[in-house]
């Protein structure tokens, strides 16, 4: 199966001269459809930066970024904006809802500057909040929210209109656990239905339901895989393992 | 922990006496876990019975004045037990702890490289655990003992992840320490804390 995101010898360096600092240093990485992939390393370790050029929010200094076969580089201005619309989606955080709309006026926004008859995009909206189970707070702001709730919109959001790369930074950091697990469910279940999802994040926890676990350090993978073998049942191998 | 390897890290730097392996292994285990002479000293006999070191076979000396050195098949045991995860149903961390210490003071051994090792495998349990959430999202008992053994593992992630954090602001260790240098200032510490 083909990539929906392919980065191939992605690097990115700020500055310039004795200023420079590299971010990224010729990064591989591939996410097929259906496949959630974390990427796991300590703060600066250039996971960020990965995210942002992943979703063309920043260009790389080298290297080449595929979205569905398209690459970026040969996408004027424009076209990006547009791919970025239609085709990926992000959750941060910090949520990133605007406090002035409603939950589906948040997720309709983008549909609307993309050119969809604001009635479609209702709709399109409402059945995006029926999947993250918050179809009944549809008019209410972001501050009526809980935080669990407002990553359910921002998740709603970020998927709304088939997009198939969902880009997660720390999703769940504002989130206490229960609340955090059911943003992963959601996204997993987001995997599950055909998008392709990268996951930046410093937590074990998080990085543990990805399908695969690529590790950065210094803005280079030092470890993607291949993920080593693990019983085939743990309840099974606590049993033997307790005889 | 394993006394017997970490007795082998030692002989991998050359040969050793008896006595000075057991000053070593005290200094270089932070001094957490004392031994007695005659532990070390069963210990490398059980060694030598296994082919992993050998002393000198004229030498007619016994006990902590005999010399030992490392053979090759104990230094490839060495390598493959430094790399190895410890087994799940254990705790890990303590053995974990021994493995970053010795290793630290390994001539050629990539702690950072250690470190990973053990931090993949260490995920890759907890995302079975995670699966095994995922699909028993109605069953209490089985969540609830997902969630001790993910919270578990996760401290030993976080463990190494700081471990690494210190790596990159120490200077690197020297291989060799004297193994006549006074336990005390550390010792006292330590024990103070465990009281």
């Amino acid at each position: 199966m083909s990539a929906v995101l392919e980065m191939r010898q992605v690097s990115k360096t700020y500055g310039s001269g004795t200023a420079a600092v590299q971010a990224l240093d010729a990064v591989d990485l591939a996410v097929r459809a259906g496949e959630l992939v974390a990427v796991m390393g300590p703060s600066g370790s250039g996971k960020s930066t990965l995210l942002t050029i992943a979703g063309s929010l920043e260009e790389p200094s080298e290297g080449e970024v595929w979205i569905e076969g398209t690459a970026l580089s040969e996408l004027s201005r424009n076209k990006r904006a547009r791919l970025r619309r239609r085709q990926i989606g992000y959750v941060f955080q910090d949520f990133n809802l605007l406090a002035g709309l409603t939950a589906v006026e948040n997720i309709t926004m983008p549909l609307e500057l993309d050119g969809m008859k604001a009635k479609q995009a209702r709709r399109e909206g409402i059945r995006a909040l029926e999947e993250v189970g918050l179809a009944d707070r549809a008019g209410s702001f972001p501050d009526e929210l809980s935080g669990g709730m407002r990553q359910r919109v921002a998740i709603a959001r970020a998927l709304v209109g088939d997009r198939r790369l969902l880009l997660a930074d720390e999703p769940t950091g504002a989130l206490d656990s229960d609340s955090g697990e059911g943003v992963m469910r959601l996204i997993r279940g987001a995997c599950r239905n055909g998008a392709a999802a990268v996951l930046v994040t410093h937590d074990a926890q998080l990085a543990a339901w990805a399908d695969r676990v690529v590790f950065v350090r210094d803005g280079r993978v030092i470890d993607a895989g291949p993920e080593p073998e693990g019983p085939e049942s743990l309840l099974s191998s606590g049993r033997e393992s307790g005889r | 922990m394993s006394v017997r390897h970490a007795l082998l890290a030692l002989l991998s730097e050359g040969p050793k006496y008896g006595l000075r392996l057991r000053q070593e292994f005290e200094e270089r285990t932070g001094e957490v876990w004392p031994l007695n002479t005659g532990q070390v000293y069963t210990t490398v006999q059980r060694l030598e019975r296994d082919g992993l070191v050998e002393s000198d076979p004229d030498d007619t000396v016994e006990g902590p004045q005999k010399l030992f050195q490392i053979t090759e098949a104990g230094a490839q045991e060495l390598d493959v037990w430094l790399r190895t995860p410890p087994p799940a149903d254990a705790p890990p961390r303590d053995e974990l702890v021994i493995k970053v210490l010795v290793g630290l003071r390994l001539p050629g051994v990539d702690v950072r490289d250690v470190l990973q090792t053990h931090r993949r495998h260490t995920i890759a349990q907890m995302k079975q655990y995670t699966r095994l959430k995922e699909d028993a999202a109605d069953d209490l008992s089985l969540l609830l003992v997902a969630d001790a053994q993910l919270f578990r593992l996760e401290s030993v992630v976080r463990w190494l992840d700081a471990a690494e954090g210190r790596l990159k602001h120490h200077a690197p260790v020297a291989p060799a320490a004297p193994a006549d240098a006074a336990p005390s200032t550390r010792t006292r510490r330590l024990r103070g804390a465990t009281r």
